[in-house]
């Protein structure tokens, strides 16, 4: 029996549950590596190769040299893991977020001050709004 | 006898200790935000307890994808801050309480709660910051610290009965510690947050509202709430709350609110913040 998921019919959501830490294992191992700072320099130095002794898949590698966050989460990363990524860049949350948005990061910020983005019509996929 | 005196509820975003750490909690952005804890740090000032049973959830800093428990209680000496990718914070090392650390775990996993001892452990911003929080920029900590870690980043985390069962655990385990301890309890996380996908930057804050309503005068029936309405509702990061139940758990049926705060956002998140006495 697989694993049961009601939070399939969330919209816009991976939740990161023991299926994706399985795809993403070694993708966030990677990420965990970055904590320490001869790692980081390491990784700057040649990202490619940093990421080529580690047994992930070329899809997941060619996502994080692209720094595509959103697309890292639904190969198995994620965000706690992630945000080793990103602070090894210098960026924050926000700005790292923001860019599996498709918002600017200005665009994003503001929605965030001005309330957030409202739950109304993203509770369910295909909800009307 | 040691008592639990008091809870404690605050987010623990990371900006937030960034921004107390490089003097910025003054800006504009952020001012609004750090008035809601001006009353809390006085409060805390005449209130400093013995001990923290702090509840929080590692960030995939002491626990790498190797080993994830669910309830990891830290027995050590003292916990450091964590590297977390840009250096560890400039906190002051957390100093423990490994004997009353001790005795809560056995006394838990007697009751039927098998945590994980813990005697080794980097802490991060979800432990640090809310200490910054509601003790300010110090050169020690003034009081010692029990990390309590919760795990709600694989899910499923524990669910909320749980939780607040395990809160009820604590309590009967530190009222039977013999040395005459002030203790308080801190839950952690939340509010409404969502931090992935394009979904990101959920804020519901009628929810985060009646959350905090139920928390005070409707534990039993709160800790009911089943985690995917913690992810459509509040988000798949703000199912951090259910951290908060524990903290609830260990306080007395019927609570005073001494402080309750509530503000949009602190980054990606909705903060709440509050204090509870036992009434």
């Amino acid at each position: 029996m697989s694993l049961e998921k009601p939070y399939a019919d969330v919209p816009g959501t991976t939740i990161f549950d023991a299926d994706q830490a399985r795809r993403g294992y070694h993708l966030n191992q990677f990420c965990m590596s970055l904590m320490k700072a001869e790692n980081r320099a390491r990784f700057k130095a040649d990202e490619r190769a940093y990421l080529d002794e580690w047994p992930m898949s070329e899809e997941q590698k060619q996502a994080m040299l692209a720094r595509d966050y959103g697309r890292l989460i639904q190969l198995g990363g994620n965000i706690y893991f992630l945000a080793k990524v990103f602070s090894t860049d210098g960026q924050t949350y926000i700005q790292a977020v923001s860019t599996m948005t498709g918002m600017s990061v200005d665009e994003y910020r503001n929605m965030m001050m001005a309330g957030g983005r409202p739950i109304a019509g993203n509770r369910y996929v295909g909800e009307k709004k | 006898m040691a008592r639990i005196t008091a809870g404690v509820t605050t987010s623990h975003v990371p900006a937030i200790g960034a921004t107390i750490d490089h003097g910025r909690t003054a800006e504009p952005y952020w001012a609004p935000m750090f008035a809601g804890y001006d009353f809390s740090k006085r409060w805390m000032a005449e209130h400093t307890p013995d001990v923290v049973i702090l509840v929080y959830n590692d960030h995939a800093s002491a626990f790498s994808l190797d080993i994830v428990p669910t309830f990891a209680i830290g027995c050590a000496e003292s916990f450091p801050p964590a590297d977390e990718g840009w250096g560890p914070r400039p906190v002051p090392v957390v100093q423990g309480h490994p004997e009353l650390a001790a005795h809560v775990a056995q006394s838990v996993i007697q009751q039927d709660f098998d945590l994980t001892f813990v005697y080794k452990m980097d802490v991060d911003h979800g432990l640090t910051v809310p200490l910054s929080l509601l003790f300010g920029q110090r050169d020690a900590w003034p009081c010692r610290v029990i990390p309590l870690a919760v795990n709600v980043v694989l899910y499923p985390p524990p669910s909320g009965r749980r939780c607040y069962a395990l809160g009820k655990a604590i309590r009967r385990a530190v009222e039977s510690f013999d040395e005459d301890l002030d203790v308080q309890i801190w839950g952690t996380g939340g509010m409404s947050h969502q931090l992935q996908g394009t979904r990101a930057g959920l804020i519901n804050s009628a929810w985060d509202a009646a959350f905090i309503d139920r928390l005070i005068a409707d534990p039993e029936g709160l800790s009911q709430v089943p985690h995917i309405e913690y992810v459509r509702e509040a988000g798949s990061e703000g199912i951090e709350l259910v951290m908060w139940l524990i903290m609830r758990g260990a306080l007395a049926d019927r609570v005073k609110t001494t402080h309750r705060f509530y503000h949009v956002a602190a980054s990606n998140t909705a903060v709440g913040h509050l204090i509870l006495e036992n009434a």
